[in-house]
């Protein structure tokens, strides 16, 4: 019955290491679980740490648990009810070398990953016009709002929050290939704009300006999720992000310049209420916004 | 139950007729140790309580708005039995809030801290009494804010049980409850750890120096601490978001935010405000609720190996840099927050350095079972179990304070399935270990091994199904009622499904549990006082102990660990034992 338990906990480390090397290399059933394909520079990057601190826990799992299990094996009392046990009670050079030795590994991942923190979160991309550097003015202003989103692309003017901005809700379409770098606002509770493929993750604030930037290396359809709990229709809190090539985006753009007037915008300023609970403000405005232009659905 | 104890527990002028004993004696107690079993039973019902509303959590995720069995129809009878958005968020919050403030917190410090700590350091009974008494009556405030808040329209706060706000300031009345309920669940720890200090420092038995303390009072002694410094953050923060509800002040309200039709009136704070506080606190709970469970694996474990502790010094040692380091890391829960990414990297360090003492505790564990003479009764087992798994809740961590990949995994499953490695893997584990230990000591009388073996096996294999497979859910968002309307997610339904059974099975292994508990404290076998051959002071006197606990003042001549001593014929050497 002792072999039973130590085999049981030998299990641990045999059957989690096994799904975890599943799913890193994309091996059946877990070939699709974990992470979609990364479509970014920056979030190959992060995958590199992802697998490379999951190996090295694998490898201290395995080797931990391993060990644990055969103890179990190798002391649990059957066989030698005579002897007993080691009257051991420390030793400090083993003290020593388990603290040592981990501690220059922790040293070595957190300087090794502060590169990849910097450029996801804190170089925030510049330009330099006439020799004078300054960031990069955002292409899109998200706001986020229960339960949905609202994109207004910069217009002619090439800054967002002016007169000319372009309105969309609930669909980003941006191009391949290029820096993008948006700004974020809330209307009301936190959101958190979270694109898997992207490995892009940014809780907006209200009373707060967030900058997220990427850049996209193919052209594909994914989505953007909420990932900060804000209210009953949080889980339906989704968008549409739409990658194509730079002449789709200059068509699309333009046909929505056409689509836009200025009582279009009028009408989509929210005036949702936080305690409606039973209306999904982002369907009721979008509604009220077509019928101030005359859209036929 | 005895009789001699709850005779010996009445004082003389209390003697009336048999209802008002009943109520002297397990309701208006001040014995440390009715104190703990009261501690120990509201837990053990909460426990289901929060159980069940997982079980609910995990049905909608694998079977999304199809009819919830049993409650469904009794509260959904218009829709069918399909819950409510809402309804799910309530769940979710209700479960880690009764998990966290009414199960493990209340287990480990109430009920095993209350009942162990008088008996292992040698004394009669707590330093404060009464104030001991307080601390569980101010338990039951907060237990009829919760249970009236059920009763809210929206059945609960639906909040999360981080309560952000501005969220939490525009929920309906169910969140002062839960506001409320948490005060007082502060104010009874508080209370409960001024008596755990005092007791240790001040009514140590002669001989019982700090360092010949057993772990389990370490960590019930560390505990106490860091609820003491910890708490008072938690309990101005609640007040605050209460006020910004009730007497609309704007704490946590910046200004121009769309609220009520129209724009809120107050304003000027900062929503980032209450995350520091919240986390000021939340975080150091995190060590709260593995720390004394620590403290008792490390006892459970040196006494079934027959073997001293593996570097008792060093243990001590590395549960207070856990504790002063716990202190310093709360902002790797805001890595993303939209906090000064700067920090991020500060915060890193230090959450990085808390995997050494707890890497430290691993190794000394496994050093102690390395050359022991291990008899794997139930008890072992669960502890086994509780560092097999603390080493992947560790590792995991380990995964996630690193910033860059926090981006990915923030907010997702991930962040559920380390969560519960720690919390329910470990602690849990290591509490029912705990039962099945110092059950004889409680009630008497032993409880059945192979009912324990059994409910060890079937929940240890279960909690694996359920909560492994969420490590793999890293793109999948908590707090998501239907995460398949993304396209993205909608593959992920059959793990789910898996990881719904596996629950299922967990919660129906439990039964196990109850059925052994209490037909043990009926049926059990005699258990004597040291059933066990342990060393530590409670096993000394009677089981269960009287009121008052010993017959003579223990005098402690040696730290507990001495298994196996060579200059021993037997393989235990008492702490009181005179050479």
């Amino acid at each position: 019955m002792n072999r039973f338990w130590s085999v049981l906990f030998l299990l641990v480390p045999v059957l989690g290491i096994a799904s975890v090397l599943m799913a890193m290399y994309g091996v059946a059933p877990l070939e699709s679980a974990w992470l979609p394909k990364s479509l970014s520079q920056a979030g190959d990057t992060i995958d590199q740490l992802f697998n490379g601190i999951h190996l090295l826990a694998a490898f201290i799992l395995a080797g931990t648990v391993f060990t644990i299990g055969w103890a179990l094996w190798r002391f649990s009392d059957r066989g030698n009810s005579d002897a007993k046990a080691l009257y051991i009670t420390h030793n400090t050079k083993l003290e020593i070398t388990w603290t040592v030795i981990p501690a220059l590994i922790l040293v070595f991942l957190a300087f090794f990953q502060m590169k990849s923190w910097a450029e996801n979160k804190m170089n925030r991309p510049t330009v330099t016009v006439d020799g004078v550097s300054s960031f990069k003015p955002p292409m899109v202003m998200v706001k986020a709002k229960r339960f949905g989103w609202e994109f207004y692309y910069a217009g002619d003017d090439g800054i967002v929050e002016t007169e000319d901005d372009i309105f969309v809700e609930n669909l980003l379409v941006l191009p391949a290939g290029e820096e993008i770098v948006l700004q974020m606002e809330s209307r009301d509770v936190i959101h958190s704009f979270y694109v898997p493929e992207l490995r892009l993750k940014q809780d907006i604030v209200p009373g707060m300006t967030q900058f997220v930037w990427f850049n996209a290396r193919e052209e594909k359809e994914i989505e953007i999720m909420c990932t900060e709990l804000c209210g009953w229709g949080h889980y339906m809190m989704k968008a549409d992000l739409n990658f194509v090539s730079r002449a789709e985006f200059d068509a699309w753009i333009a046909d929505q310049k056409s689509a836009y007037s200025p009582e279009f915008k009028k009408a989509a300023e929210p005036t949702a209420s936080l305690r409606t609970t039973n209306v999904l403000p982002s369907a009721e405005l979008l509604g009220a916004a077509q019928t101030a232009v005359g859209i036929e659905n | 139950m005895a009789e001699a104890s709850v005779e010996n527990s009445i004082a003389p002028d209390r003697k009336g007729n048999a209802v008002s004993r009943f109520v002297w004696t397990y309701v208006f107690a001040t014995d440390h140790k009715v104190i703990g079993l009261q501690f120990l039973f509201s837990s053990l019902i909460w426990f289901f309580v929060g159980g069940f509303l997982a079980l609910a959590v995990r049905w909608q995720l694998a079977w999304p708005w199809s009819d919830m069995p049993i409650f469904g129809h009794m509260l959904f009878a218009e829709s069918g039995g399909q819950m409510s958005p809402g309804f799910y968020n309530m769940l979710f919050t209700m479960h880690a809030t009764i998990m966290i403030f009414f199960v493990i917190i209340p287990i480990l410090a109430g009920a095993f801290g209350n009942y162990l700590i008088p008996l292992m350091v040698g004394a009669e009974d707590m330093a404060f009494p009464r104030l001991n008494m307080l601390s569980y009556w101010f338990m039951w405030p907060a237990f009829a804010c919760i249970i009236l808040s059920f009763f809210m329209p929206e059945y609960g706060a639906s909040a999360g049980w981080t309560s952000y706000p501005p969220l939490s300031v525009f929920q309906g009345d169910a969140q002062s409850l839960w506001l409320l309920a948490m005060v007082f669940v502060g104010i009874s720890s508080m209370m409960g750890s001024i008596n755990y200090l005092t007791t240790i420092i001040q009514m140590r038995a002669p001989g019982m120096t700090m360092f010949r303390m057993p772990m389990t009072v370490w960590g019930m002694f560390i505990t106490a601490i860091m609820q003491a410094f910890a708490l008072p953050v938690l309990t101005a923060a609640l007040l605050m978001q209460l006020s910004d509800r009730l007497l609309m002040t704007g704490f946590f309200l910046p200004e121009n935010i769309a609220v009520n039709n129209g724009v809120a009136t107050s304003g000027g704070g900062q929503v980032l405000l209450w995350q520091h506080l919240f986390w000021f606190y939340s975080h150091p709970a995190v060590y709260i609720m593995i720390l004394p469970a620590m403290g008792m694996v490390s006892d459970i474990i040196s006494c079934f190996s027959r073997k001293p502790l593996f570097g008792y010094r060093p243990m001590v040692y590395s549960i207070t840099a856990i504790a002063g380091l716990g202190f310093i890391v709360w902002g790797h829960h805001m890595f993303i927050s939209g906090m000064n990414h700067t920090l991020a990297m500060s915060f890193m360090v230090s959450t990085m350095l808390i995997a050494l003492p707890s890497g430290i505790k691993v190794f000394n564990w496994i050093g102690t079972l390395w050359g022991g003479k291990l008899q794997l009764t139930t008890p072992m087992l669960f502890c086994v179990g509780f560092v097999s798994m603390f080493v992947i809740g560790g590792l995991s961590g380990i995964v996630m304070s690193a910033p860059p990949v926090d981006i990915v995994i923030h907010d997702t499953y991930y962040i559920v399935a380390h969560l519960h490695y720690v919390l329910f893997a470990s602690s849990v584990l290591g509490v029912l270990g705990a039962i099945y230990f110092w059950f004889p000591k409680m009630f008497g009388r032993m409880m059945n091994e192979r009912l324990g073996k059994i409910h060890f096996f079937l929940t240890f294999i279960f909690l694996n199904g359920t909560f492994f497979p969420m490590h793999f859910l890293s793109r999948m968002p908590r707090r998501v009622a239907d995460p398949y309307i993304y396209e993205g997610l909608k593959d992920l339904l059959p793990l789910n499904q898996f990881m719904t059974i596996c629950a299922i099975g967990m919660g129906l292994t439990q039964l196990i549990f109850v059925a052994n508990f209490f037909g043990s404290m009926f049926f059990g076998a005699k258990a004597g006082r040291n059933p066990w051959n342990a060393n530590t002071l409670e096993w000394t006197t009677a089981s269960p102990p009287p009121h008052g606990n010993f017959d003579v003042q223990p005098i402690v001549r040696r730290g507990p660990y001495e298994y196996s001593h060579p200059d021993t014929e037997c393989d235990f050497f008492p702490q009181t034992k005179t050479s």
